[in-house]
């Protein structure tokens, strides 16, 4: 097995120098205009793909044929581990992750250099070519440093005359160590949620460099116009796409394992995987305000950057402390490399912006606040309303260590009131800016769009007023809810309505066919309506979450709202695969009549040594009961004790996903018919 | 993107209204969020303070929200699952992290606060369930208030176990087994 670590960190470290030479071999054939030179760029660009391949599939035999000598296949594999885990260790450390960054991006830097690039605009494209591949291969770069200097995921355990260290080579006098067992991946990452989490976020994360890439090299280049917008526009979406799913897919996964009863702790490694988000999602609607009229081109340039330092920021910060974040920041070496990487890009990128501040002159100006360009202009604004309030929060204790020598932090409430409000404009916005046209738009078109679904939206206010709703924030929420479901609904419809009438077609097939010419904008009404069924959840669980613990002997029960908890049994086993298991047997009951049994459990990793908690969860449309096993007498086990969590409305924030997902694709897809561009994809 | 029901008048020629609606609405938009943030911080920030920091400061800081790190002491534990009350003692660890790093890291630094008697110390009291790395030398993270009797009243506790992490080196590796 030596061999295939050896093979391992040969082809990383090659795969290194091939993209630094690949930099060099770009940068020169552009500034001698050398066809031959950035030919053998784009190469060097497209090797880097199979290369890590290789790379990357050594490190995966390792880590599924159990060699613990290499340090990290000990750290995050055991042999009671499946073998799926076992592959999918590979993102489960540090190490790992940051090659699989490196991959991914690899793969798609290369997948960016295959695209036609002579074959539209008159060649004009290709003149971006060796500044793309620069940027890309900068970033990558950077990564293969860390992975081939800091964080090398081949390094070996040796034991010395000294004592045991860990190595890439064979020290003098050293003899290879092997330990028995490794010590196993942290239980709480093994699960579905998990394993397709940071793969999803990774891929939107490691996507936005496209754009950004591009972004630079209109800098560079001087062709300032939307081209490169035009060219990136499916890679921003794709990369908005896998960077949601990868935060909804966290979000579900510390809800059914991290057994708090919740989905989002504003924790700072959360706080920086959403940053990233935020920009983009900003990015992905200014833009159109550039491909429509023209206008905001600097800020294009200015968000774009900003998500793609926030990328690298929340790689970084996702990947060093991987559960409790705090004071994780400072425990990696890799650090201050992230830092001073973060900050000259940071730089370099708005010394560019700056070069080509006149050429990116706006070609017009919003006039009519109530336009549809205006309205994103509020939306930019209120976006990046809610990115202050996560940069104040995750900075608070460093900028009042500075100012007071006093260390203060703030928790969720604090991101809870100070973004809530911005979350409320936001999802306004969302309702009233598809009723606003370009240009120019009135207080009367936009009533005249609004009334019915006004009306439609009242009917919610009543209600959840019948249904003794009594907080007026909540009531507000699912009003402006509503607001926004309706009127995206009847505009969806009378999209459909037209189409039935003047192509003669049944309404079915209008409604599925509506989207054909104009697919952004209607995935886009698709994905707002499901941004309204997820807010639905959040409001849920955010303002009416209710919660009881207590100790119970057998029989006896726990009661929360219209629900009756009761403990039956409750059993302790092994499992084959290293786990001790205690798992309660609850009947639960509501309004007197019994629904089904439910088993919470808590499972023991003898590998890892560490408790895992498993809620059993009762999920409607209506509220998830979530039960929780806390505690139980390992003597008689006649005795447990129990938390149990009443989440209102919360399963709407996965159905949102779904909905969600079918909007991206109907956005993404070709346009249909004989209209599509050739070269509008990148 | 081409628009197929749109109303668009030509692009920037309506000087109706000008350009003073948007600064003020810019304006107005950061002001609320200023505000916000503002006040948000004022009402939920918590000092982030070491036991020793807390305990030289007793009085200034009784009954007010404060966030404080320390190291778990094992056989002071003491939990009734009937009642839910969870209480143990918690050792002063350097909130800096050079000099955690100086101690040789934190699992070091949480060794040696653990078994030195001479650090302050602190009884702290939940109400809850207990929590799974509740153990000896475990760091934890409580936010709460400080009683006039000097025991610290914990409404959130939060526990690492930097041991538990990818720094460890194999300790069965080798010889054993």
């Amino acid at each position: 097995m030596t061999i295939l670590s050896n093979i391992g960190l040969s082809l990383l470290f090659i795969t290194f120098l091939v993209s630094l030479y690949g930099i060099f071999a770009a940068v020169y054939g552009a500034r001698r205009n050398a066809v031959v030179w950035v030919d053998s760029a784009r190469n060097a660009m497209l090797l880097t793909f199979p290369l890590l391949t290789l790379v990357v599939f050594s490190l995966v035999l390792l880590l599924t044929g159990g060699d613990f000598q290499v340090a990290y296949v000990y750290s995050v594999t055991s042999r009671a581990m499946p073998l799926y885990l076992k592959i999918t260790a590979l993102w489960g450390g540090q190490a790992g992750s940051l090659l699989f960054w490196s991959w991914l991006l690899s793969a798609f830097i290369a997948a960016v250099t295959l695209r036609r690039w002579g074959s539209s605009h008159a060649g004009r494209d290709r003149e971006f070519l060796p500044w793309v591949i620069v940027v890309g291969l900068i970033t990558l770069a950077f990564f293969l440093l860390l992975s081939n200097f800091i964080e090398n995921p081949f390094e070996r355990y040796w034991q010395t005359p000294a004592g045991e260290m860990t190595a890439l080579f064979q020290p003098k006098g050293a003899l290879p160590l092997i330990p028995m067992d490794g010590y196993g991946m942290n239980p709480l990452l093994r699960h579905p949620g998990m394993v397709l989490h940071p793969p999803l976020q990774y891929l939107g994360f490691v996507a936005f460099v496209v754009p950004y890439a591009f972004a630079m090299a209109a800098l560079i280049t001087g062709r300032t116009d939307d081209r490169w917008l035009r060219i990136t526009r499916r890679w921003t979406l794709f990369a908005w796409l896998f960077l949601s799913l990868g935060l909804v897919l966290g979000s579900w996964w510390a809800y059914q394992v991290l057994g708090w009863g919740g989905y989002w702790g504003w924790d700072p490694v959360e706080t920086s995987a959403l940053m990233p988000w935020l920009t983009g999602t900003a990015f992905l609607h200014s833009l159109m305000i550039q491909e429509r009229r023209g206008l905001f081109k600097r800020w294009n340039i200015i968000l774009i950057t900003l998500t793609y330092s926030l990328v690298i920021l929340g790689t970084f910060l996702t990947r060093s402390g991987v559960l409790s974040s705090v004071h994780a920041f400072a425990q990696s070496a890799i650090g201050p490399l992230f830092f001073a990487f973060i900050s000259i890009s940071f730089v370099v990128s708005l010394s560019l912006l700056l070069y080509r501040w006149n050429d990116l002159r706006a070609e017009g100006q919003v006039n009519s606040i109530l336009s549809r360009e205006a309205l994103f202009l509020f939306n930019n604004l209120l976006f990046m309303g809610i990115l202050a309030v996560c940069l104040w929060g995750v900075t608070y204790p460093l900028i009042s260590e500075l100012l007071t020598g006093q260390k203060v932090t703030v928790g969720p409430p604090f991101y809870e009131r100070a973004s809530g409000p911005l979350w409320g404009g936001l999802l306004f916005l969302m309702g009233i800016a598809p009723l606003s046209a370009w240009g120019k738009s009135t207080l009367a078109t936009l009533g005249r769009g609004m009334w019915k679904p006004l009306a439609a939206s009242l009917v919610v206010v009543v209600l959840v007023l019948v249904l003794e709703v009594r907080n007026p924030l909540a009531v507000l929420a699912f009003w402006l809810s509503g607001l926004t479901f309706f009127i995206t609904l009847f505009q969806y419809l009378r999209g459909v309505s037209v189409r039935s009438r003047i192509a003669g077609e049944p309404w079915l097939t209008a409604l599925w066919r509506v989207g054909g010419r104009n697919r952004r904008r209607y995935g886009g009404y698709i994905i707002h309506l499901a941004m309204v069924l997820m807010g639905l959840g959040i409001i849920g669980i955010e303002m009416f979450q209710s919660e009881t613990q207590g100790a119970l002997n057998r029989d006896e029960s726990l009661r929360l709202d219209r629900y009756t908890v009761q403990f039956k049994s409750l059993r302790v086993f092994d499992t084959e695969d290293g786990r001790n298991v205690a798992q309660a047997v609850m009947h639960v009951y509501r309004d007197g009549r019994f629904l089904d049994e439910y088993k919470p459990r808590r499972e023991y990793y003898y590998d890892a040594q560490q408790q895992v908690t498993i809620p059993s969860i009762r999920s409607t449309l209506e509220d998830d009961l979530y039960i929780i096993l806390a505690d139980w007498q390992p003597m008689t086990a006649t005795n447990a004790t129990f938390k149990i969590y009443h989440n209102p409305l919360v399963k709407w924030l996965w159905i949102g996903t779904y909905l969600f997902i079918f909007g991206m694709v109907v956005a993404l897809l070709p346009r249909e018919g004989t209209e599509r561009q050739r070269g509008d994809e990148g | 993107m081409q628009n197929i029901s749109s109303k668009a008048s030509p692009a920037g020629k309506q000087p109706v209204g000008g350009q003073w609606k948007f600064i003020v609405g810019g304006v107005l938009i950061a002001a609320a969020v200023i505000v916000l943030i503002v006040s948000a911080t004022g009402q939920n920030s918590q000092y982030y303070l070491t036991i020793q920091e807390l305990l030289d400061q007793q009085d200034t800081y009784i009954g007010k929200d404060t966030r404080i790190s320390g190291v778990v002491i094992g056989d002071t534990i003491e939990y009734d699952p009937a009642t839910l009350e969870l209480s143990f003692v918690a050792a002063h660890i350097p909130g800096d992290q050079k000099e955690i790093d100086q101690m040789g890291g934190m699992a070091a630094a949480l060794h040696a606060a653990s078994l030195d008697p001479n650090l302050p110390r602190l009884r702290v009291v939940y109400h809850g369930v207990k929590p799974d790395l509740l153990t000896n030398e475990a760091q934890a993270i409580m936010t709460g208030k400080l009683g006039a009797d000097g025991v610290f009243t914990a409404t959130e506790l939060l526990l690492k176990c930097p041991t538990k992490y990818e720094d460890a080196l194999p300790q069965q590796a080798g010889s054993s087994q």
